[in-house]
């Protein structure tokens, strides 16, 4: 890591169109994150089709600052209607709201924001750190270890997020056979065509995304029966007020928080919601006053808080190092990688590390605007989340097909985000999760060209799947995984009987 | 609209086997083992395997369901009208931006949407208008995205 490329990366951060443009992002993120309804992931697949005009960093900064600002605006709604704004911040959005009835709205939101920024920071520090020795590391691996790495990733993606294992086994076949479609395979037949030339090059991932993510939630929205949140129209004061006194507080939290997070977010499949979710339990089961927990006590917030927002950079560290998104956040973000001619594995960081070293200070930059930036988000809260959604949606319709349209310059664009949009509305109204299609769709070109190099390079020999020392242990652990719920099942009913 | 376990295994398991059955039209590749249907061949095989799954455990549920559960949006007839009424104006587009070209469109998509979700009717139309040439500008004279302008292309800019 030479001081001249770290320069050369900030002297391409500090371009003024860079700049620009993750300002631009993070207002961008802030407003949807605020916005119940829109989630951090809806953010990112709206934001894919600017960044497809855009050079690599400035594609890339705008997604990364966009994120953070959603996971940690998510907090407000949560803290002052009671619904989370995004998924991450579900898992305290109770105990903030109870503190907004105590009259501790500032305290509650001041918490969200101070330790969103730092459990982020300390997320973007892991990744600066490690991120690098691990691909020194990787650059010993073969097509046998990217294989296992990937099918790793895959499982853990499956096995390890909540609802139906089976289920989520379903999405992510499903993503992997669309990812089959085209002819970019090793033996460039074109399959599932239908004979249209359009479907040669495969399924246009950016479609596909905002049809997934963006789509399918307007289709929720208009199908919403409930009724339309009323704000507490609260005037928010001073939230840093106070925030001193509970860092001195809460430091072995906020610590805590901050490194489940980064280990979670590192995790693939289990994302900032998770993350929120686990450190909140955690709080609670180490706290000195767990009985405080769900009246509106402070602890549980600042450690979730920082969880969440550092779970978003430690998801980066598989997504840059081996190309393994660690969420659905992290799979657009490699689907940009891949058509920004970044691709992402460990080359990286010999073939372009200043872009890498780049993203790392946007990183840090983005938990730092942060602060001011959420502050001014606080105090309009109240207008925001008194916004006209019936005019908000269908102007994000109205995006989504112009976005479409920029990417594909045909109807076709149009097309794929109408059929993936209702496939998403219907698979989530029969409790199949979508991230694991994102997943796979993004991740089976790659998987599949692992496999079949791996196999012409063994002669069929499946033994050498095994056999080497790296590619032992990844698929042990995969096969860990699988058989961990059979595992546990068997212990129970041993200890039943 | 929620089907039973075993209505969506059984719909899997179809696709599962069509997939299967297609791949096995894919050529091999002469002097190679691996073809291109070696891939889609094991993902058909675990789908397949998934909804097997999917329907035994959509059996051996305890609790009654019902085959078709239609939700409670289904029988809503605004909210119902609502998804059509989204899903028409993205076929609109898809059908007519040629013709109409993307200002007439968008205001039409845009204005259709705002009744549906009854915003009030006095700013429909001046919402639709200045939030479509916003997005016109911002797409066609910012990014240089050649959108269509259809029978308004006499008065392009």
């Amino acid at each position: 890591m030479s001081f001249a490329v770290w320069m050369q990366a900030l002297d391409l951060v500090l371009d003024p169109q860079v700049l620009i443009v993750i300002l631009g992002a993070a207002v961008f993120g802030l407003l949807i994150g605020c916005i119940p309804g829109l989630t951090a992931t809806m953010a990112t697949a709206l934001l894919v089709p600017l960044t497809f005009f855009m050079p690599p960093v400035p594609a890339v900064a705008a997604i990364v600052t966009a994120t953070a600002m959603a996971i940690f605006s998510g907090d407000i709604p949560g803290a002052l209607l009671r619904i989370p704004g995004t998924p991450a911040s579900a898992a305290y959005a109770n105990e903030a709201y109870l503190m907004t009835t105590k009259g501790q709205a500032e305290l509650a939101l001041g918490t969200c924001l101070v330790f969103s920024a730092i459990g982020g920071l300390f997320g973007t520090l892991v990744l600066i750190m490690f991120s690098p020795s691990l691909a020194e590391f990787a650059l010993q691996f073969s097509s046998f270890e990217y294989f296992w790495l990937m099918i790793l990733g895959l499982t853990a993606a499956v096995f390890v997020g909540s609802g139906s294992r089976l289920k989520a086994s379903i999405s992510l076949l499903i993503g992997l056979l669309i990812a089959c479609v085209g002819m970019e395979n090793p033996a460039a037949h074109p399959r599932f065509t239908f004979g249209l030339p359009e479907l040669m090059s495969g399924i246009e991932l950016i479609p596909m995304m905002v049809g997934l993510f963006a789509v399918s939630e307007l289709l929720r929205y208009v199908t919403d029966m409930a009724p339309p949140p009323v704000v507490v129209a609260t005037k928010i004061g001073n939230i840093f007020g106070g925030m001193w006194g509970l860092l001195k507080a809460y430091p072995t939290q906020l610590l805590r928080g901050s490194a489940l997070g980064t280990l979670i977010g590192i995790q693939p499949g289990a994302g900032a919601d998770m993350a929120a979710w686990m450190s909140y339990a955690a709080s609670k089961k180490f706290s000195k006053e767990p009985e405080k927990f769900g009246t509106g006590h402070v602890e549980g917030i600042a450690e979730s808080g920082a969880a969440n927002n550092s779970a978003l950079a430690g998801a980066w560290i598989p997504a840059i190092v081996f190309g393994i998104p660690g969420d659905s956040i992290t799979a657009i973000a490699i689907g940009v990688l891949y058509l920004k001619n970044m691709n992402p594995g460990p080359t990286i960081f010999i073939n372009n590390p200043q872009n890498i070293y780049a993203i790392f200070i946007v990183f840090m930059l983005a938990n730092l605007i942060m602060l001011p930036l959420g502050w001014l988000t606080v105090k309009l809260a109240t207008k925001v989340l008194n916004v006209a959604r019936n005019i908000l949606m269908p102007t994000i319709l109205l995006f989504c097909i112009v976005g479409a349209f920029a990417v594909t310059n045909s109807s076709l664009g149009i097309i794929l985000i109408l059929c993936f949009g209702v496939i998403a509305f219907v698979m989530e109204e029969n409790g199949f999760p979508i991230a694991p299609v994102i997943l796979g769709a993004v991740l089976g070109k790659m998987l599949e060209e692992n496999l079949v190099t791996s196999l012409i390079k063994s002669d069929g020999d499946m033994l050498l799947f095994f056999t080497r020392p790296i590619a032992m242990w990844l698929a042990a652990a995969t096969l860990i995984i699988v058989t961990w719920p059979l595992f546990k099942w068997v212990l129970q009913k041993r200890q039943l009987s | 609209m929620k089907l039973h376990d075993a209505l969506s295994g059984l719909a899997l398991l179809l696709l599962a086997l069509l997939i299967g059955w297609h791949a096995s039209s894919f050529p091999d590749v002469p002097g190679q083992q691996i073809g291109p249907a070696v891939f889609p061949r094991i993902l058909a095989c675990l789908l397949a395997l998934c909804a097997l799954l999917l329907m035994l455990r959509g059996r051996q549920a305890t609790t009654e369901q019902a085959w078709v559960q239609l939700g409670a949006w289904l029988q809503s007839p605004r909210h119902r009208r609502n998804f059509l009424i989204t899903l028409g104006c993205l076929l609109l587009y898809v059908l007519a931006s040629e013709f109409l070209g993307f200002l007439l469109c968008g205001v039409l998509i845009l204005c259709v949407m705002f009744y549906a979700l009854s915003v009030n009717t006095k700013h429909i139309l001046p919402l639709a208008l200045g939030i479509t040439l916003l997005i016109h500008t911002l797409f066609y004279k910012g990014l240089r995205v050649p959108l269509p302008w259809g029978v308004l292309s006499a008065i392009q800019w």
